[in-house]
This record gives structure tokens, sequence and C-alpha cells, in this order.
């Protein structure tokens, strides 16, 4: 399925992340993938130009000829986005964080995921602010995994975030964007990028997310846990494209009753 | 001399600096960050850091995730 599309459209303005712009919305992680080959062609086929890495502790004495992930997922191609899940305060995400800098050479953009309990992997948003305050000051470029409310998303602006990434349902869960209203909130507040970031289980999920005007979308179960994970990837992508377009475009007003699409003037009958 | 490895006992025969233990380990070369006593040591500096008895390190390096 090729794209012939010989329709020229006005320009979008592409995201821009840290001074950086980008043609695609949709960024991904690397988890839960059968192996790194897998990883690779999901990614490719997504078409996500900033993919998110977990920072861990190396397996000393196992298989150190093991292909490691930056030798599939390469820094010179991708922007890498390291996170900080599994963290439950905001001092093990900050050392983390340090870590990735030291690991990418330097590199100060990061994933602030800070998380509050194991059932649903809600954001720990008191511990997101400190750890929020302390990197930005740390000179690091944060964008901050966070809950759908709109005043704390707010204040995470103001800290200094440069992307405000709110879940649509819990992580991992694929139940779609159950927030519309508040996700909304954020969006007209904001001054910063807003990408959903968990939730997202199927491409109309990604589609909706950015009808609401969401920047992008950040996944992985979705794609990683799909039947076929590459042409789910793709599916995505076309999704992140077709809420665009929609957005851009201006869905027409909602009605309670019909309205006829065919004139009833010059009716034969 | 005794230090923490990734939260593993380990032993190393007499002082070491940090980059003759990340050669022993087979990990010359790799993608990773070092930790000692939960502060970084850039790669700068493994060849002249010289590892205390009780060191607690910490070697990581990226994985998937989301």
């Amino acid at each position: 399925m090729t794209e012939q599309n010989q329709t020229q459209l006005p320009q979008d303005k592409p995201l821009e992340i840290a001074g950086r712009v980008y043609q695609s919305g949709l960024l991904v992680g690397t988890g839960k993938y059968r192996d790194l080959a897998e990883t690779a062609e999901a990614i490719e086929a997504s078409g996500a130009e900033i993919v998110t890495v977990a920072v861990r502790r190396t397996n000393i004495g196992q298989n150190t000829d093991e292909p490691n992930l930056l030798d599939v997922i390469s820094p010179d191609r991708y922007t890498i986005l390291p996170n900080t899940a599994g963290c439950m305060n905001a001092k093990d995400a900050v050392r983390t964080c340090k870590l990735a800098r030291e690991l990418l050479d330097g590199h100060d953009l990061v994933k602030l995921e800070i998380l509050g309990e194991d059932k649903t992997l809600y954001p720990n948003m008191p511990e997101t602010l400190v750890a929020a305050e302390e990197l930005v000051k740390d000179g690091f470029q944060v964008m901050v995994y966070c809950s759908d409310d709109p005043l704390l998303a707010r204040r995470l602006e103001e800290i200094g975030c440069i992307a405000i990434m709110p879940l649509g349902a819990p992580i991992g869960s694929g139940l779609g964007i159950q927030n519309r209203y508040s996700i909304r909130q954020i969006i007209e507040n904001a001054n910063v990028p807003v990408l959903v970031d968990a939730g997202v289980g199927t491409a109309s999920d990604a589609t909706i997310a950015m009808e609401l005007g969401c920047d992008g979308v950040l996944m992985n179960t979705a794609i990683a846990q799909a039947r076929d994970p590459i042409r789910m990837a793709r599916a995505m992508k076309l999704a992140i494209e077709a809420g665009r377009h929609a957005h851009l475009a201006g869905r027409m007003p909602r009605r309670a009753y019909a309205s006829a699409s065919s004139p009833i003037d010059g009716t034969f009958f | 001399m005794n230090v923490l490895l990734n939260g593993e006992p380990h032993t190393l025969s007499g002082s070491r600096t940090l980059q003759a233990l990340i050669d022993e380990l087979g990990l010359a070369g790799k993608r990773l960050a070092v930790e000692v006593n939960e502060d970084i040591v850039p790669r700068s500096q493994h060849h002249d850091y010289r590892l205390q008895d009780g060191d607690r390190i910490e070697i990581v390096h990226a994985i998937g995730g989301g």
C-alpha cells in the first residue's frame, strides 16, 4: 500500500523538541519486543525519530558479546530518550537521569517518569515535581510523564519541563484515551508540546489523541504486543498522520439529528 | 579488596583502577555508565579512578523500555 498523494497541502508546523525539529509525532518505546531484530524493524516501520530506552544494570559475567540495544537503535540515527521507568521517588529518578547523560555522552534529553504504585502505574506527582525541579536546575531537558491534571501540567511547564506527557490510560493497559476533556484542557493551557504517553491500544486511539490537538503520542506496548508488531507500527504512523490532518482540518459540528448529504431541490419524485 | 558490584559482593585481587575492573569484566569499549558510591565517574576518569575497599559500584547500560 503506497500513498499516491498528489494533493499539496499547506505546510504543517513540525514538532519541535529541545531545539530539534521532527517530522513524526510518533515516539516509541523499545520494551517488550521478541528480540532486538524485531525492535529495530518495528521502529523503522513506525517512522518514529525519538525512541525511549531504559537504564539498567549491566549483566556481570554473562554474554558480554550480546548485542547492545544502542548498537541496533543507533544514537546517530535516532534521538534517544532515556526514561526513569521503575523509579518510585525523585532521588532514584535524578540518579537515573545522571547515569543516562553519562551513558549518552552528555545528551541531556530525558523522560522523567516516577510511578506511585504497581497496580495502576499512576504517576507520583509530588515526587515528579521535586525531580523535575532538580533536573531542570541541573541542565536537563525534561519531558515529563504526568497525571492529566491541567494545573499540575501548568506547574510542570513553569518549572521548565520542555514537554508535558499526560497518560491517556494506565501504562500498558491499551484502554485508549479515557480523559479527552482533561487532555484538551492541558493542550489549551500549554506553551510546550503535549504528548499522550501511555494508554494507546490501537491505531484509532492514537488518532483520537492527535485529533484532540496533541503534538505527539508516545507508545510502546500497543506496537510491541500486537500480533504483528511491524504492521501495527505502520498503522500507528498512519494513525498519527490521520489524526494530525483531522485536527488541522477541523471537524464538522456534531448534530443531534440527520442532515441529508444530497439536495432535496431537483428531485423528480 | 571487597566491593559491591551491581548489588553483588565482588572480590578484587589487590588495588584496581575502575578501567581495570571494566576490562576484567569484558566490558571494555561497551556503551555504559558507571557510578561509585552514587556519584557518576565520567568515562574520561575511568583510567585514573582508584577503587577503594567497600566501594559500591554500579555499571549500567541501555535496554528496551517505554
